[in-house]
């Protein structure tokens, strides 16, 4: 069990590396408002939405990439990406049999079965490749119920009004670096709308990959839940292994009316890059929730394993009163990873409650930082946060940090902040052995011990697949 | 004496080892046949728990020179996880913490790991509660200790137990425990001492690696070695031990004094 045992654990290859070979019609690389425009034009979207990308634009233009986080990497040429890739055919799909063979093929491959009657039990799945939505199962049980889930870019069709009413209220175009960007030049992305009073009867879930090289993935995300509603949503990613990095720039936004509650889960697992670092996505994401009504609810459970650098803070605006806003994280760094996550729980109503559970581990020679804010503005009275952060080191040549910042403007307010370090080392790793243990086991066991507070709050099948994951992303990483 | 069958499980010879470059080890010799309870005895420093590691497999520890052959094949051949399913065990003289494991799906993969590797059934988590409870009664432990997480916030009186009840869940061929009796009261020593003598077995043996003479008043020694300075210097019956009790290390040691203290284990 020497470390090389250890380091053989987390060298496991990434499963999803493969790229479909499929024509795909390509935007030239650049950005520019002719970019936008031809977006904007193959998207045969209404002139709001176009003004929209303009105003984002412009702000852009004005923005400096931000320096703060705990990453490093190369500067971006934002010139070098193609901002809009969709897989031909671009017909409209009349049904899940019109889907591209090869298209089909690799959703299989990845475990995303497109068939509804194949689909996991109550789960609807909208699918995402490249810049395009290329499919949405179970659309009529749920429109049934009155759940509308389908691309953005359908919403936008279909639904203007709603879209309009939503869109960039809780992320503001000019709202930071990535997320102006990504209002921008945005392609697709999932949109989801439950009723007053109605309890969406299924997990809803996106299927994100990126399959071409040298475009960028920026996709937007916005769910709403009317007064009394309920949702709970799945997000996965996967991307294939190049030995350049591809952007993604995402944008969530979650609005809660009175006394709903949405749930928001992701397992992402974009490609990290190889051993020595090369490749991977850079992940920037720009994910916010509005608990706009009384006694809304916001959770966010994210179990972050892929990407080369993950910079992103599911975020909670608690403004309704007795609203309540939740982060539960698993991130993991292996190789040269970085990862700079954490959450920013905003309390402006009173009696406001947040809670946060983020467990980093690292391994390899990765940084994982946590990053949170926890803010309570002069209204918010009787606003009560817990934070707990707890860090593992697997092996000596990686790092943990944690940067809480705590502002605090009403003094009825309670904030507690608890956090640990541990180390997965020689000596528990030889305890397991001596008693019949292997390493790749015994690390299993003390990481899925490490976790197991943050898995319990996803759903059962995402659960399973996170502590797979986890177990693959880990072989060959003690020492 | 219990009746043995006199089977050899542990056979060192010239033993030398070596941890951070310093060699500990300096030529051990040692026989143990099924049935017997040995004790090794000795001063700070003399490479009692390096013994003890060293047979075990820490990989802080590097043999450089002679053969251990258990049940008469090659020791070093196997992993430590290896060693451990083949019956090898070793009660830890500071028991590792693991936060977020419950001690009971610890216990339950580490019996079911070497039950597989021995051809033999597993329990799932329902039997192996049943199973479990009754060896915990064996050292008056609460089973409480199921539900917590392995050896985290315990006292040094209940992580000796737990390494006891380790012992009696995967029923070695070879037992060692390395300073199993350090830390416990009278009480607790009674207890853990009991717990031990009820693995006494005529197809196994246990190895004691002990400060005191006291832990003998309980689990009576067939044969009590005296290591100094990485070598045993002497041998004898439970008679020596008390020898020792009366007369100290000092009239054993002479020549071996220096190499001894120069050395920390």
């Amino acid at each position: 069990m020497s470390s090389t045992a250890l380091q053989n654990l987390i060298e496991q290859p990434y499963k999803h590396g493969f790229v479909t070979e499929i024509e795909a019609d390509v935007a030239p690389k650049g950005l520019s408002e002719d970019t936008i425009r031809l977006i904007s034009r193959k998207k045969n979207e209404p002139e709001w939405l176009l003004e929209f990308r303009l105003k984002a634009f412009r702000h852009w233009l004005e923005m400096t990439e931000p320096a703060w986080p705990n990453v490093r990497y190369p500067k971006i040429d934002f010139q070098d990406i193609s901002y809009y890739s969709a897989p031909k055919p671009k017909k409209k799909l009349a049904s899940m049999d019109e889907v591209d063979p090869e298209l089909r093929r690799t959703f299989e491959k990845l475990g995303v079965p497109l068939h509804e009657q194949k689909a996991l039990a109550g789960v609807a799945v909208d699918v995402i490749f490249d810049s395009v939505s290329v499919t949405t199962t179970y659309k009529k049980r749920l429109a049934e119920a009155g759940v509308i889930f389908c691309s953005i870019s359908e919403a936008v069709r279909d639904h203007p009004e709603l879209v309009r009413k939503y869109l960039g209220t809780v992320v503001p175009q000019g709202d930071n670096y990535y997320a102006a960007l990504n209002s921008a030049v945005f392609t697709d992305g999932s949109f989801c709308f439950i009723p007053k009073g109605v309890r969406c009867p299924m997990e809803l879930s996106t299927y994100f990959r990126i399959n071409t090289q040298e475009s960028g993935q920026f996709e937007r995300t916005l769910i709403v839940a009317e007064e009394g509603a309920y949702v709970s949503y799945l997000e996965g990613c996967t991307a294939p292994q190049f030995d350049t990095n591809q952007l993604h720039a995402a944008v969530v936004e979650l609005v809660a009316l009175d006394d709903a509650e949405i749930k928001y889960s992701t397992v992402q697992n974009w490609y990290a890059g190889d051993k020595d670092g090369k490749g991977g996505i850079y992940n920037f994401v720009t994910k916010r929730g509005l608990c706009k009504g009384r006694s809304s609810k916001i959770s966010w459970t994210q179990v972050e394993t892929g990407s080369a650098i993950t910079w992103k803070y599911p975020s909670c605006v608690l403004l309704g009163d007795n609203s309540v806003g939740e982060f539960y994280s698993v991130a993991l760094t292996n190789h040269h990873q970085q990862a700079d996550t954490g959450t920013k729980m905003i309390h402006v109503g009173r009696n406001t409650r947040s809670r946060i559970i983020s467990k980093g581990i690292s391994a390899g020679q990765s940084n994982n930082s946590y990053r949170g804010l926890v803010k309570v503005g002069p209204k918010a009275a009787g606003a009560r946060n817990f934070s707990q952060c707890d860090s593992m080191l697997i092996g000596d040549a990686c790092g943990a940090h944690t940067f809480p910042y705590i502002q605090v403007q009403n003094d009825s307010a309670i904030v507690e902040h608890e956090a640990t370090t541990s180390k997965i080392g020689e000596d528990q790793l030889f305890y397991f052995a001596s008693r019949g243990i292997a390493t790749e086991e015994a690390v299993s066991m003390i990481i899925n011990g490490f976790v197991k507070e943050v898995f319990t709050q996803l759903p059962m099948e995402f659960a399973v697949e996170a502590t797979k994951l986890l177990g693959l992303k880990l072989e060959g990483s003690v020492g | 004496m219990q009746s043995k069958d006199g089977r050899t499980l542990l056979e060192v010879r010239g033993l030398k080892a070596t941890v951070a470059g310093v060699e500990i080890l300096k030529g051990i010799d040692l026989t143990v046949r099924a049935g017997e309870v040995h004790a090794i005895m000795g001063p700070n420093g003399s490479g009692k728990s390096t013994l003890a590691k060293v047979l075990a497999g820490h990989p802080a520890y590097a043999a450089t020179a002679g053969e251990v052959l258990f049940e008469g094949a090659d020791l070093f051949a196997l992993a430590p996880e290896e060693r451990a399913r083949a019956g090898l065990f070793l009660g830890f003289q500071y028991p590792v913490e693991v936060p977020g494991v419950t001690n009971a799906s610890f216990l339950r993969l580490a019996y079911n790991t070497v039950q597989a590797a021995r051809g033999k059934d597993e329990l799932d988590p329902l039997e192996f509660d049943d199973f479990v409870r009754e060896k915990m009664n064996l050292l008056d432990m609460d089973v409480a200790f199921l539900d917590r997480s392995v050896n985290e916030g315990f006292s040094g009186g209940e992580k000796k137990r737990n390494e006891v009840l380790q012992m009696a869940i995967l029923e070695p061929r070879v037992a060692i425990l390395d300073e199993t009796d350090s830390g416990l009261d009278i009480d607790a020593l009674r207890v853990v001492a009991g717990g031990v003598n009820k693995m006494r077995d005529p197809g196994r043996a246990i190895v004691l690696v002990t400060h005191y003479q006291r832990l003998l008043n309980y689990i009576e020694p067939d044969f009590v070695h005296v290591m100094a300075g990485g070598r045993i210097v002497r041998t004898g019956d439970k008679s020596l031990a008390l020898e020792l009790e009366s007369r100290g290390y000092d009239w054993l040691l002479e020549g071996d004094k220096a190499a001894g203290k120069a050395v920390a284990a």
